[in-house]
């Protein structure tokens, strides 16, 4: 990308003049068929997959254009350019979502084509954001950066991309399919809830290679991915998903799209069917051509390389002088930073959810401070998580209190990564077509709740997730405390799940017991924690290792005993 | 009739659709023209409301002038007709969590 100058920059994909040109061509493609839908050439009909391949929905109060950010990684000019569209062309703000993309809530179809033109400059664009594609692949948002990285998820979730786009075999599955890869020991990626999930592991000989697990999926059948193979090597991973993906377009239903999910195949099919089938086609399709060739793994990797960080000592005297004076930073270190494999730097993760707001949502003027920090702190190059934040991967130990202070200052300093206050919700009813009821105003209420810092670090890691309706968007499945809106006979009621997990020992929660309104619901989530920091063993085990041990029990007891 | 004299007989319909160029929530107004306002919508019997709808669809259609057309419940309340729906409240109004965009900002 030629605005930005190499050097002082973290790896970011460069376009080639093929990305350039084709992304060029998808516009202009689309500017005449938005010019054919306008003038009555097209009927709603034959224009509506059209414009879903291009990222653009509409919704109940406007058009939603969804943009890819691919595996989460973008520049600090890319976020500029997110910014300067959502207030050229939508409403001065950008939601972003748990495939690492970001929506905006109210663009005019007529506009779609400049803003894809604008998008185009920055090597961005809307492509593979829907349809019955393969989605945006996801990533661990702390790639290139965590100390337990055995391999760049980002040079295969890029191979990924070049791979897929235009694939003609995946340009029309049977539905839509997402894959996340986590490069790391741990999983920070939810992999096993996605239709291919692939962590990072090595083999008897120490060789890097991927775990791939299949059928994971959320949604009204909710299902874990399961380990198909223990260890397929990295010259590998294409064939081995082209073999999955051949086996899902065979036999993935296209009668019903309630069953037309690979993780409805693989649980009809069994695992050992499916496995095998995969395995017939993976010995058919492995050979030259399908080897990953080590010299273009290589030249991708290059466009990752390292930042040219400083040789630093580990330990920061102004970073311990700033947590000694100043416990709300103390706080958000404890919290929202995490070590980073070089030495005197650190991961900061920027919190989207302050006490009371909208999960997700950033205004423009906060894209551009981000993208200021991430220049001046984080060489050029920013991430979106699933969990909805951001982060900036690579800041000095010595600047994390100067990069603290400006967040602060913009309501971007919550200290809550991982606590309860850390809420993933949908849009729900608020602006989804889908919806059954209302996402936002319960995250809100529950965050305000529990608004108190001390108060969520004395409660620890407890992830809420929150969907308006049975597509799962929000993940409430995986929540340890999960929560649905559904509607019945026209009034919002929620139903409490429990147990969830997105991790490594991925788990779908538990219903609680029968759904409760708007107002019992904030009452009920704290019953639960109350119940939970009255049970736990000591002062720090988690609620899921608490729920665990103690059963459903005297939780359900706490919540419904006056029923 | 009105609106509001209307809504009071009991299990009326208004019809909203999309505005294709930009998206804009719209609904069937008096004499068969669009319009932004819910509180200037048309209200129609369910006897009636179908065939309205079809005529409807067909001319936005022909027109190229909106998408997504359906009807919706309206009721009574406190002397006022209103979407029966929380979906459909919030598409007259505005998100419930932003008050300062949709129609209720203007």
């Amino acid at each position: 990308m030629n605005h930005i100058a190499p050097g002082a920059r973290a790896g970011i994909y460069h376009y080639d003049e093929i990305d350039r040109q084709f992304v060029a061509e998808r516009v202009e493609q689309f500017r005449k068929q938005v010019d054919r839908r306008l003038s009555g050439e097209l009927t709603e009909e034959e224009f509506k997959p059209i414009r879903l391949m291009n990222g653009l929905y509409l919704q109940l109060h406007a058009y939603m254009l969804r943009i890819a950010v691919p595996y989460g990684v973008m520049s600090a000019t890319q976020l500029r350019k997110l910014a300067a569209i959502g207030r050229k062309y939508d409403r001065g703000y950008g939601h972003f979502t748990t495939r690492q993309n970001l929506q905006y809530n109210w663009i005019k179809l007529e506009d779609t084509p400049a803003i894809l033109h604008e998008l185009a400059e920055v090597d961005m664009h809307a492509l593979q954001t829907s349809g019955n594609c393969v989605r945006n692949v996801t990533t661990d948002p702390f790639v290139g950066a965590a100390r337990d990285e055995v391999v760049d998820g980002r040079v295969y979730a890029e191979i990924l991309r070049q791979w897929t786009t235009m694939h003609p075999e995946f340009t029309y599955l049977p539905r839509k399919f997402k894959i996340a890869i986590s490069g790391a020991e741990s999983d920070r990626a939810a992999v096993r809830i996605h239709d291919v999930g692939l962590l990072a592991r090595r083999n008897d000989k120490g060789e890097a290679g991927f775990s791939f697990y299949v059928g994971g999926g959320l949604g009204r059948s909710p299902f874990v991915g399961k380990l198909v193979r223990e260890w397929v090597a990295q010259e590998d991973f294409v064939a081995y998903l082209e073999a999955i993906l051949r086996v899902y377009n065979q036999y993935g239903r296209r009668d019903n799209i309630y069953k037309a999910r690979i993780k409805i195949l693989v649980h009809e099919l069994g695992l050992e069917k499916f496995t095998q089938e995969v395995e017939e086609e993976f010995a058919r399709l492995r050979g030259p051509k399908y080897r990953l060739d080590p010299e273009i793994v290589e030249s991708i990797r290059q466009h990752f390389a390292p930042p040219p960080f400083e040789e630093l000592p580990d330990h920061s005297e102004v970073l311990e002088r700033a947590k000694a004076t100043d416990p709300a930073f103390a706080n958000w270190l404890a919290v929202n930073v995490a070590e980073h494999k070089a030495p005197g730097y650190a991961i900061a993760t920027i919190s989207l959810k302050p006490a009371g707001g909208i999960p997700g949502d950033a205004t423009c003027d906060q894209m551009d401070l981000v993208a200021d920090l991430a220049e001046r702190h984080s060489f050029g190059e920013l991430r979106v998580t699933h969990v909805q934040n951001l982060v900036l991967a690579h800041v000095k130990k010595d600047e994390l209190y100067d990069l603290w202070k400006q967040l602060d200052a913009a309501e971007l300093g919550s200290a809550n990564a991982g606590l309860i206050g850390d809420i993933i919700a949908c849009p729900g009813l608020d602006y989804c077509a889908l919806a059954n009821a209302r996402s936002i105003p319960l995250a809100q209420a529950i965050s305000a709740r529990f608004a108190d810092p001390v108060r969520q670090r004395t409660i620890g890691e407890l992830g809420i997730k929150i969907s308006g309706c049975i597509n799962a968007c929000g993940h409430h499945h995986v929540g340890a405390i999960g929560i649905l809106g559904v509607d019945k006979k026209g009034t919002e009621y929620y139903q409490i799940t429990v147990g969830g997990d997105p991790t490594l020992t991925t788990a779908i929660g538990d219903i609680l017991g029968p759904a409760v309104t708007e107002t019992e619901a904030v009452d009920a989530i704290e019953a639960i924690v109350d119940v939970y920091l009255a049970n736990r063993a000591d002062g720090s085990e988690r609620f899921i290792d608490t729920l665990k041990r103690v059963g459903h029990a005297p939780f359900k007891e706490r919540i419904y005993a006056a029923d | 009739m009105s609106a509001k004299d209307r809504s009071k007989e009991g299990s009326m319909k208004a019809i909203t659709a999309n505005r294709l160029r930009d998206g804009e929530v719209v609904f069937l107004g008096e004499g068969g023209r669009w319009v932004e306002s819910f509180a200037e919508a048309a209200l129609f019997q369910r006897a009636e409301a179908d065939a309205v709808l079809a005529d409807a669809k067909a001319k936005a259609e022909r027109e190229q002038f909106g998408v997504d057309i359906y009807a919706f419940e309206v009721v009574e309340q406190d002397g006022v007709p209103v979407p029966a729906t929380m979906r459909e409240r919030i598409r007259t109004a505005g998100p419930t969590v932003r008050l300062d965009l949709g129609k209720q900002a203007a």
